[in-house]
């Protein structure tokens, strides 16, 4: 579902002097239906870097990326926006929202944008919410006043809302309580159970162990900086 | 199959603009812009006072002839109209957001006139009819069912600049510029435009041409972002990508000028 091959990349700072910085190379892997990629490394070697370009948020220097049937590397913007709406699903670790709109919207919305139904798309957000222990009294408020927890809880119901093919989990059980990150291994697990392809970042050893089938270290595709 | 699958599924570009050049004498204007806008998308353009964006968008609206250049909608060269035929385009299927609601308003009339009237511009005349879907679309842009009868003049910023939405959207456009729609409002009041905007863009299938210098906006707002220096377009791309990841220079300085709240 998912296959990295020979990615790198590389940031220029054009008002730093031009610096050129490279971040990553030869970075190949897959990802199959139904299976958890884990990536690790140390902070700063580039796991978060590698989530982002399979997202098409940062653009690949060279190689290529293919999730589905598209190579994110050379795809056009607007086949990048309908594998995101349709295919490709991502829990960052920051909650990004248009301030004063309801947590239920909020969730219903990755939904929505694929023509559901307004009721069935709310009804489907209340679901993972309740599931997510959101007590209902916050669901008319906007998340943005949430505390962390509870957004990050927001976050993963909204990248579950609807069952991508394909799944991007940047930390998702950083922050939460022992009974909030069971619910949301049991959402991971049921996602491959259904056929999902997920790649995530887990810094929690056990939570690695029990949803990730094989795990892959970034390190190895850090370039070798000259001294 | 809804009416909005079937125009996305055409998959073809709305607006296709190739090369688009305005001068003012010596002075640049806009140069060589190109780009093609799908259904549904929206499209942000961004860059500091004088970078050319609202003298683009205003040659796109045809508010003023470019000195070259092709601009297409629905595959018809909108250059090679007639007065009449574009001012009927812009009647039915543009629509122009001002930043300042003003401008986009008649100020003498009243709230339910001031969007009847483009229903009547297209040749609505049963008043039963133009008050109800008057009524309804000051329900849309959330403006309460008894300040109908109000002129926007008794109207804050916030609600006047709702009430220039519906009055643009009531014909049912399909597209749709925006020149810093989020301009003139305090922050709380923008947060509630953009949802708005997002909502309706989200359930007409609009495409939406918006030129602002506030990132935050694109980024909520914007599939798609250009970025605009001395008339020319030095980067265009993902949104998120071109903010998060700026190839260019200029865009480089523009994102990492940003102060974090």
């Amino acid at each position: 579902m998912i296959r990295i091959d020979n990615l790198s990349k590389s940031f220029t700072l054009h008002n730093q002097g031009g610096a050129v910085i490279p971040v990553m190379g030869g970075a190949s892997l897959t990802v199959a239906p139904g299976e958890c990629v884990g990536l690790t490394g140390q902070s700063g070697a580039g796991k978060s870097t590698l989530m982002r370009m399979v997202y098409g948020n940062y653009l690949a220097a060279g190689g290529s990326l293919i999730v589905g049937d598209l190579d994110v590397a050379s795809a056009a913007p607007r086949e990048i926006i309908r594998l995101r709406r349709e295919t490709l699903g991502y829990v960052s670790q920051f909650l990004r929202v248009v301030p004063r709109v309801p947590t239920l919207d909020v969730v219903a919305e990755p939904l929505l944008a694929l023509g559901t139904a307004g009721e069935e798309a709310r009804d489907r957000a209340a679901h993972l919410l309740h599931r997510l222990n959101i007590p209902e009294r916050l669901w008319a408020l906007s998340p943005t006043t949430f505390s962390g927890g509870e957004q990050q809880r927001v976050n993963i119901a909204r990248g579950f809302a609807h069952a991508y093919p394909a799944l991007l989990l940047d930390e998702p059980t950083a922050s939460l309580d022992a009974a909030n990150r069971e619910i949301v291994l049991s959402l991971i697990e049921e996602a491959k159970a259904r056929g999902a392809a997920i790649l995530g970042i887990f810094h929690d050893e056990s939570a690695r162990a029990r949803v990730c089938d094989r795990l892959v270290d970034v390190t190895g595709f850090t370039p070798k900086v000259a001294a | 199959m809804t009416l909005r699958e079937k125009i996305v599924a055409l998959d073809r570009p709305i607006l296709k603009v190739e090369g688009l050049t305005k001068r003012y004498g010596p002075r640049i204007g806009c140069v060589d812009v190109s780009f093609e806008l799908y259904p549904g998308e929206v499209l942000g353009i961004v860059g500091e006072s004088g970078s050319g964006k609202s003298t683009l968008l205003s040659c796109l609206a045809g508010h003023q002839r470019p000195d070259l250049g092709r601009i297409a909608f629905d595959g018809r060269d909108v250059l090679a109209m007639s007065e009449t035929e574009r001012r009927l385009l812009s009647r039915t299927d543009w629509a122009y957001v001002h930043q300042n609601p003003r401008d986009g308003l008649r100020m003498g009339v009243s709230a339910g006139g001031n969007v009847g009237e483009r229903l009547m511009a297209v040749g609505a005349r049963h008043y039963g009819q133009i008050r109800g879907k008057a009524a309804d679309w000051l329900g849309r842009v959330e403006i309460a069912a008894d300040r109908i009868d109000d002129r926007p003049s008794a109207f804050s910023g916030g609600m006047q600049q709702r009430l220039q939405i519906a009055r643009n959207l009531v014909t049912a456009p399909r597209l749709v510029f925006m020149d810093e729609p989020t301009g003139g409002l305090d922050v709380s009041v923008q947060a509630r435009l953009l949802d708005l905007l997002r909502g309706l863009v989200r359930d007409l299938g609009l495409s939406v041409i918006i030129v602002t210098h506030d990132l935050a906006v694109v980024r909520l707002l914007a599939h798609r972002l250009m970025v605009m220096k001395s008339g020319r377009v030095v980067e265009q791309g993902l949104t998120d990508q071109v903010l998060d990841d700026p190839q260019h220079a200029y865009t480089q300085l523009l994102v990492s000028s940003v102060l974090q709240v």
